[in-house]
């Protein structure tokens, strides 16, 4: 091994890398907020009477969690315009994280409702509860307990599939990693410093989430 | 020049589903044995062994999995290696996959309850022997429904090859879309593809689930 790394090149381009992960992080946050919604209302389709609602939602969730993200982002952005929409690299990005997200969540959600007892509803109902009231005050923290883990892991997963998005070149970390490589020449320590930067990024939020789990469903349960 | 969408369009999917079968293939058996060696190692009784294999798991776990594929692609020549599209993806890929399945399959030897091993020390079985004969058999059958699960991810995954140039589905798409200007018909199809392969084996994933669940 002859190669000298050669990370001092990288340094004047620290403002753009601290760009690239907040964009990052922006991109993420838009799309976890967006895609949480599109989680719920794809479990309400999904336990709704009527067919064709719950057809669409579950035809909605087999596709997404059984193509590549790559091919739906390109869908989005290459063959929406031939369609009539035209977006930009961020608005497909972020849309196309959201849907992505959304039939992610959707399943952990709906495992979540389905991991609690009926008697809890019922009890609830016996009690005089509406069936908000039950849902609000019985059946959503065991559920939340139940599904955390996995919701977090999927918010951490969608802050590195964010990096994807780089190939319809919206901005976020990789493509700003990518501009800075066509500047530098220095690939390899370009990409080193910034897979050290997404791990940086999904260490810290696996840790947040991880201590919130501890705060708030810790409770005991028997 | 524009092209129609004509049957030489379909090869050339046709031909990129090959390479991503082919690539998942060997991604699916290269990770399978370094996820062998990671769970070993995750489990072994040296320290140094754990904390190793914890830190590869965690940057594998903690990293895009594009980044990943960037590295190898950009690292290999640095250490002397000749750069093929090939070798990089599978090198890429096969890490990846060691990471997670190594991390599945570790859950599946911890999750074998105690008293089996203590019984197989007991019988003055060495550590292989214990492996081979009493923990991996239930532990590999336990993590079963999960690693067909991260088959699907797997393949999936596959995909991303097709930014540092390895001529799969994806990029075989995109081919189709530039030179016919039909993106939704080129993606829709891969898609399709994609789909083909993985929504069967989804569904034998949650069957697994369920009646692993069952059984307990």
């Amino acid at each position: 091994m002859n190669y000298t790394f050669n990370f001092a090149v990288l340094l004047p381009h620290w403002e753009l890398f601290a760009q690239g992960c907040w964009l990052t992080l922006r991109l993420s946050a838009i799309a976890v907020m967006i895609g949480l919604a599109i989680g719920l209302l794809t479990v309400l389709g999904k336990r709704t009477s009527i067919a064709p609602v719950r057809w669409f939602a579950e035809g909605y969730i087999e596709i997404i969690r059984n193509t590549p993200f790559l091919v739906q982002v390109l869908f989005i952005f290459f063959g929406l315009p031939s369609l009539g929409v035209s977006l930009s690299p961020n608005t497909a990005a972020v849309l196309a994280l959201s849907l992505n997200l959304g039939a992610f969540s959707a399943e952990i959600i709906r495992t979540g409702i389905e991991s609690v007892p009926r008697g809890q509803f019922e009890a609830g109902a016996a009690l005089g509860l509406s069936p908000f009231q039950t849902f609000r005050h019985i059946v959503i923290k065991p559920a939340l307990r139940t599904i955390y883990p996995s919701l977090a892991g999927q918010f951490v997963m969608l802050l590195l599939t964010t990096s994807i998005v780089s190939s319809i070149s919206a901005e976020e970390l990789t493509s700003v990693a990518q501009n800075i490589d066509s500047a530098t020449f220095r690939s390899f320590e370009v990409y080193i410093v910034a897979a050290l930067l997404y791990l940086a990024m999904s260490t810290i939020f696996a840790t947040i989430f991880k201590a919130i789990d501890r705060v708030y469903f810790s409770y005991p349960t028997k | 020049m524009i092209r129609d969408f004509t049957l030489t369009e379909f090869w050339v999917i046709a031909s990129g589903l090959w390479a991503t079968l082919l690539l998942s293939a060997i991604a699916f058996v290269g990770g399978g044995l370094a996820g062998l060696g990671v769970a070993l190692a995750r489990t072994a009784p040296m320290r140094a062994l754990r904390v190793a294999a914890g830190v590869f798991i965690d940057f594998f776990q903690g990293t895009p999995m594009l980044l990943q594929l960037f590295l190898v692609f950009y690292g290999l020549p640095v250490f002397g290696l000749k750069v093929n599209v090939w070798v990089a993806a599978a090198v890429g890929l096969t890490l990846h996959a060691g990471a997670f399945l190594g991390e599945i399959w570790r859950g599946g030897i911890q999750a074998v309850p105690r008293g089996q091993s203590e019984a197989a020390e007991a019988l003055g079985l060495n550590y292989w022997t214990r492996m081979r004969y009493v923990l991996l058999p239930q532990a590999l059958r336990m993590s079963f429904a999960p690693t067909v699960g991260f088959l699907v991810q797997l393949i999936k995954g596959t995909s991303l090859a097709a930014i540092i140039g390895f001529v799969e589905l994806s990029r075989s798409g995109q081919l189709v879309s530039s030179i016919t200007y039909k993106p939704l018909l080129a993606f829709g199809l891969v898609a399709a593809c994609y789909f083909a392969i993985c929504f069967p084996l989804s569904r034998y994933s949650a069957r697994l689930e369920k009646r692993f669940a069952f059984a307990n």
